[in-house]
């Protein structure tokens, strides 16, 4: 049948390994009205409108296969970012660029909705916080799935179910179980069908918001074992949000510190984690130890 | 049929086909920018009438807008000329108009309906106003309205696909049977109101205009001559309309109509019988039988 999203919104190119895959600059996120005085913001919540900026002036690139860090104490403006760059939540500044995508402009914070959805659908998987948020919980594992290759215009039942098998196996669920719901699946199943879904499209670049918070230690390892497995087969640059920083140390390649809503940080994870600049770093760096 | 002696006094009183001249152009408005957007729901604003709201007034006041001195109409509802609800809609209409109503679909030149899509197929000029309880296809799915509108604007219809797939998962197929979801020219997702799957290839590419008129839900929606309707189906699970084997109408013998189902409390046995009595009827007298 006809192609609904694909209809010529984009053609994507090759991806370059020396160019960013994505590339931020100056992004951030209001939440209020806002006024000049939020210009020269020191902490999150500007005392003239009272606006909170959840998130503030974030730079950064993120190269194709490799995996980015993201550390920041609770409330931050991680998850927020991580919205902002899924086109969940709109951005109030900044701009973003995807060099391989030729189709938009220039920055596809100011794309169309129609632009936005091709990329969340073809360029990009995420891993909600909260599956809740992630996954339709009244809809079966395998129809999840679906959705991610409906959106992307597969109309062909057969190869949506062989496509889903495929992702179930990959992420080490029970093949019997894909037409159940998923709020029948435990916190650690959830997240590897969350991680199935994001996969579905073979996207280049994968969201993961604390995907092994809240699970027992045991099952964390197993999904971080996932998690790198499926960096190193599938060759996906991944931007990886989480407050642990043992999570950071054993999977991200350079590491970003979040603190107030602005990144305070980033470099090698090796380097921050031993050597911080940051008192705000240093502090958590400390903590940990 | 001659109303006039049963005309209630108050009758006198109203406009030529009860609405407005006012009420009839805001309707003819809406109804012209339906034509221009195939399958898109155009709000109006919809008027209080002597049927109660359920009973078909939305594809009343398109049928009282656009009627004229020179019309036929036909009313039918579930494919039957006779049943209360078509009769007293005929009746209010010529009541109010005088013009001469029929039963002969090709006689017709405007026909309300509910629930059906006559079997003749429908000429150039002719105008079918289908009654729709329910005009927003995804609203099952998704109950907020601001949000089953961005996913018109963005044809964004991915959770109609997911419901039946999902469908197809749990039952094997498909089963929705009436409101079949269908693309109007490619773009719009509209419900064709509940008329049964048989009827949905009559949309597509046809001679005649199909309006539809929802009156509580206060929209108007068109699918003009000549679009293209396409239901919506994944390539391995193919559209297919309703087959009884070996049924045929008990009346006339037809195996190549709608037919419904009853049972004969005598024998004990399934009947079949031509939903579309006009039809029927013609088809036993082109036969000698009536
Ligand atoms: N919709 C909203 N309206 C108002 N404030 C919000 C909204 N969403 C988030 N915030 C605020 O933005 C700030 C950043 O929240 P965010 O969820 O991004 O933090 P986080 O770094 O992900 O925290 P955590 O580690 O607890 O997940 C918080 O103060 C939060 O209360
Ligand atoms: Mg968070
Ligand atoms: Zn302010």
């Amino acid at each position: 049948m006809m192609n609904q999203a694909g209809r010529a919104i984009a053609a994507v190119s090759a991806i370059n390994e020396e160019q960013p895959l994505l590339a931020v600059s100056g992004l951030g996120k209001r939440y209020g009205p806002g006024c000049p005085a939020c210009l020269d913001l020191q902490g999150q919540r500007c005392p003239q409108c009272g606006s909170l900026w959840a998130c503030y002036d974030i730079s950064f690139d993120l190269y194709p296969g490799e995996i980015l860090g993201l550390v920041g104490e609770s409330g931050s403006g991680k998850s927020t970012l991580l919205r902002c760059l899924y086109f969940e939540e709109e951005a109030t500044t900044g701009i973003m660029t995807i060099p391989s995508y030729q189709g938009g402009p220039a920055n596809l914070l100011a794309a169309s909705a129609q632009q936005q959805r091709y990329i969340r659908n073809h360029m990009m998987g995420m891993v909600f916080q909260n599956p809740w948020l992630g996954l339709r919980m009244h809809v079966s594992g395998g129809g999840n799935i679906a959705e991610k290759l409906l959106a992307a215009g597969v109309y062909h039942v057969g190869r949506i179910r062989t496509r889903a098998a495929e992702l179930w196996r990959q992420v080490e669920m029970p093949l019997p179980r894909l037409d159940e719901y998923p709020q029948n699946f435990s916190g650690g199943m959830q997240q590897r069908v969350q991680i199935a879904k994001a996969l579905a499209n073979k996207p280049p670049l994968l969201l993961l918001d604390e995907v092994t918070t809240g699970l027992d230690l045991s099952v964390q390892a197993r999904v971080l074992d996932l998690v790198r497995q499926i960096q190193r087969e599938l060759g996906v640059a991944m931007l990886l949000v989480s407050h642990d920083l043992a999570v950071i140390r054993m999977l991200a390649d350079r590491t970003m510190v979040m603190h107030q809503g602005r990144l305070v940080e980033q470099g090698l994870t090796d380097q921050v984690l031993e050597d911080p600049e940051h008192p705000y770093t240093q502090l958590l760096v400390r903590s940990l130890l | 049929m001659n109303g006039s002696e049963t005309k209630p006094v108050w009758l006198d009183t109203y406009n030529f086909a009860f609405l407005d001249e006012g009420s009839k152009r805001e309707i003819r408005r809406k109804t012209l920018k339906a034509v221009a957007i195939p399958g898109y729901q155009v709000p109006f604003a919809s008027r209080e009438m002597p049927i109660a709201r359920g009973w078909g007034t939305g594809g009343l006041q398109l049928t009282l807008a656009l009627i004229g001195r020179g019309d036929r109409l036909k009313v039918i509802d579930q494919g039957s000329d006779d049943s209360v609800n078509a009769v007293s809609i005929r009746r209010l209409v010529e009541n109010t108009t005088g013009i001469e109503t029929t039963v002969d679909t090709a006689a017709a030149t405007l026909i309300q309906t509910r629930h059906r899509i006559p079997e003749q197929p429908l000429r150039a000029g002719q105008i079918l106003v289908l009654q729709v309880p329910l005009p927003e296809p995804l609203r099952l799915i998704e109950p907020r309205e601001e949000v089953t509108r961005r996913q018109h604007a963005e044809m964004d219809y991915s959770a109609m696909w997911l419901a039946l797939y999902e469908d197809i998962v749990r039952w094997g197929d498909i089963t929705v049977g009436h409101s079949y979801p269908c693309l109007a020219h490619g773009r719009y997702l509209f419900s064709p109101s509940p008329i049964p799957r048989w009827d949905i290839p009559k949309l597509h590419q046809a001679a005649c205009l199909y309006l539809f008129g929802a009156g509580r839900e206060k929209r108007i929606y068109a699918i003009p001559p000549y679009t293209d309707v396409q239901p919506l189906s994944f390539d391995d699970y193919p559209f297919a309309v309703e087959r009884l084997a070996g049924a045929c109408c008990r009346l006339c013998g037809s195996t190549s109509t709608f037919l419904y189902e009853i049972d004969d409390a005598a024998s004990g046995q399934k009947l079949y019988q031509c939903s579309d009595t006009a039809y029927c009827q013609q088809r036993r007298q082109e036969r000698g039988q009536a």
